[in-house]
């Protein structure tokens, strides 16, 4: 009794501050917490105009899942996200790492500045922007790699029917995109190193190759390790911009760029079929969930600042 | 004494960077180059970095001959500014709320927060909740609100505030300031670093979004710019069926349609080409603040 007035007292002092908090609350509530009601989705069978929970159970429950894991285009897509996701954040970790060490080395410090203005750019335009430029690149008659393709004699290539290609063209617009950005925090680290390092090495003799293998690479370590685990966390979520913009809805680049995130989103809004739509998010949901945790987990055990919580 | 013991991998190191950097640059100009082409010399010798015959046909009817291009950019505009005025205020307040040592319930809030960013209901159960429940569908709320509270943002502001020395805040309450006096009047000015950068990128992600307006927007005269741009993309045809074609067939028979695809993407890079030289550097300290303590 005594406790409970103790809460009633507090909360009443400090109802400014719960004001204050309550456009938050209420925003987190409606847009994170009321959607994890609908985790019950895909075992439903969902009715829109019975909403979430009028629907009727599903028969058997595990109907949607059934369905859904002896699908063909399940097991592609979540194929396809796991390998893109690995073949990116590998990719990524080579560029961001090269560029910082490679900026570092530059001691012409106006260079320097306009050269990482530039590269950061394109981190500033949406991916339906790089859409654009990618087909200016890449279209059949017009595309700029096809005209040279064509004047060195190779002939133009359907950029657009060769499946094949798009993993490689997907992370050369990734590159694109972010490397400017993602150099940022490591070339941070990199200036944080104490300069009495690289002193002590030239006295000692030590060439500047020896100096970057032997001090600035041991000294990014935990940075590299820390962005590395935290990406594995979002293995499962592809990013559904990039995908739609890049490829949206052409058919025959499906088998090696259909993810996840595209295959819910098209079930969702154009075949209709949100019972497979809610069960692959199900799925993808809890393996997120498993995988955040346990990659926040190891960020922490790493470097206690890093992880996120 | 070092310098020309390196000057060769300096040269190297830097063609490479160069390189790089003019890589980055190229597809903008391009874009431009393309937007001021004729549509014949696109058709007949592809896109060029430099025009060849100089024209500002495409803008003038994307601009003076279609009113969907006005109505997008109002849209975004509008977008933009609300969420980014919303955002700074509400989740300043979160944070602050967060940051206020002796609030001995602020760490609840914090996990209440947290939790946001560990599960995820994923996206049907979440389009179902903004469609069904809240009624979002065609509206200018649903491109603004669903990203309003931003958890890893009121982090960001509740740890710049938590430097600030907690003498600060108990004075201000020994004078009598009310919590919302202490927040509006003292904390955030002080705040204005953090609170600056996380507007910059809550600002960006506004103009450059398209998927809240997939998602919810049917309307035609409800589309933002980007989403605009997408359709105009896959299908230029849809121009003639504005409001006043009339007015686009007097400027031009036919759509250019590969170069006004150009002209809207320079109209829609636009602002952020513009604003970019000054706001750049507040990017980068945010992005160092965020990664020394996240």
């Amino acid at each position: 009794m005594k406790r409970r007035n103790g809460l009633v007292r507090d909360l009443a002092q400090n109802h400014q501050l719960i004001v204050m908090f309550l456009p938050v609350a209420t925003l987190l509530f409606l847009f994170c917490y009321l959607p994890l009601s609908g985790l019950v989705i895909p075992f439903k069978n969902f009715d829109f105009q019975k909403g979430i929970f009028g629907s009727d159970w599903m028969h058997p429950l595990f109907n949607n899942f059934d369905y859904l894991l002896s699908s063909d285009a399940a097991f592609r897509a979540v194929r396809n996200t796991i390998l893109l996701n690995v073949l990116f954040i590998a990719v990524g970790l080579i560029f961001e790492v090269g560029f910082a060490l490679m900026l570092n080395e530059l001691r012409n410090k106006y260079f320097k500045r306009v050269t990482q203005s530039l590269t950061f750019l394109p981190f500033f335009i949406s991916w339906i922007v790089v859409g654009v430029f990618t087909y200016n690149l890449l279209n059949y008659e017009t595309g700029a790699v096809n005209r040279f393709l064509e004047w060195i004699g190779a002939g133009p290539v359907d950029f657009y029917s060769e499946a094949g290609l798009w993993p490689l063209i997907l992370t050369i617009a990734i590159r694109w995109k972010v490397t400017g950005y993602g150099t940022i925090i490591y070339l941070a680290a990199l200036t944080s190193i104490d300069n009495s390092y690289y002193e002590a090495a030239a006295i000692d003799g030590a060439s500047r190759w020896q100096q970057i293998r032997y001090i600035s690479l041991p000294m990014l370590r935990p940075t590299v390790v820390i962005l590395t685990l935290l990406a594995i966390g979002r293995i499962m979520n592809a990013d559904f911009g990039m995908f739609y913009a890049m490829v949206g809805d052409a058919t025959l680049l499906f088998p090696t760029t259909d993810v996840i995130d595209t295959l819910v989103y098209r079930s969702l809004r154009q075949s209709g079929d949100i019972g497979m739509a809610s069960a692959a998010g199900f799925l993808q949901s809890v393996v997120a969930f498993v995988l955040v945790l346990s990659s926040n987990y190891a960020a922490r055990k790493i470097d206690r600042d890093s992880a996120i919580f | 004494m070092l310098t020309r013991r390196f000057s060769l991998s300096q040269a190297a190191i830097g063609t490479i960077v160069l390189l790089f950097s003019l890589a980055c640059l190229f597809p903008f100009i391009m874009v431009v180059s393309g937007s001021l082409s004729t549509e014949n010399d696109i058709v007949n010798y592809g896109y060029a970095l430099i025009p060849r015959h100089v024209t500002l046909s495409s803008y003038k009817i994307l601009l003076l001959g279609s009113s969907r291009i006005v109505d997008a950019y109002v849209i975004s505009i509008l977008v933009t500014v609300i969420g980014t005025v919303l955002s700074i205020i509400v989740n300043g307040m979160g944070g602050y709320v967060m940051a206020r040592r002796s609030f001995k319930y602020r760490n609840i809030l914090s996990i209440y927060v947290i939790i946001t960013m560990l599960f995820s209901g994923g996206l049907v159960p979440w389009y179902i909740i903004c469609v069904r429940y809240l009624d979002l569908k065609d509206t200018l709320w649903a491109m603004i609100l669903p990203p309003l509270a931003n958890a890893f943002n009121m982090f960001l502001i509740r740890n710049f505030m938590m430097a600030i020395p907690e003498d600060l805040y108990e004075s201000a309450k020994m004078d009598g300031a009310s919590e919302y006096r202490i927040f509006f009047r003292l904390i955030a000015p002080l705040s204005v670093p953090v609170l600056a950068t996380v507007g910059l990128f809550v600002a960006l992600g506004y103009w450059n979004d398209w998927f809240l307006g997939l998602m919810f927007i049917d309307k035609q005269e409800l589309q933002p710019l980007q989403l605009l741009l997408r359709t105009l993309v896959s299908n230029v045809e849809f121009l003639k069926s504005s409001s006043n074609a009339a007015a686009m067939q007097q400027i031009s028979a036919t759509i250019p349609s590969e170069s006004i695809k150009m002209a809207l993407t320079v109209i829609t890079i636009g602002p952020i080409i513009f604003l970019y030289p000054f706001v750049q550097r507040y990017f980068v300290k945010g992005l160092m603040v965020g990664a020394v303590k996240g």
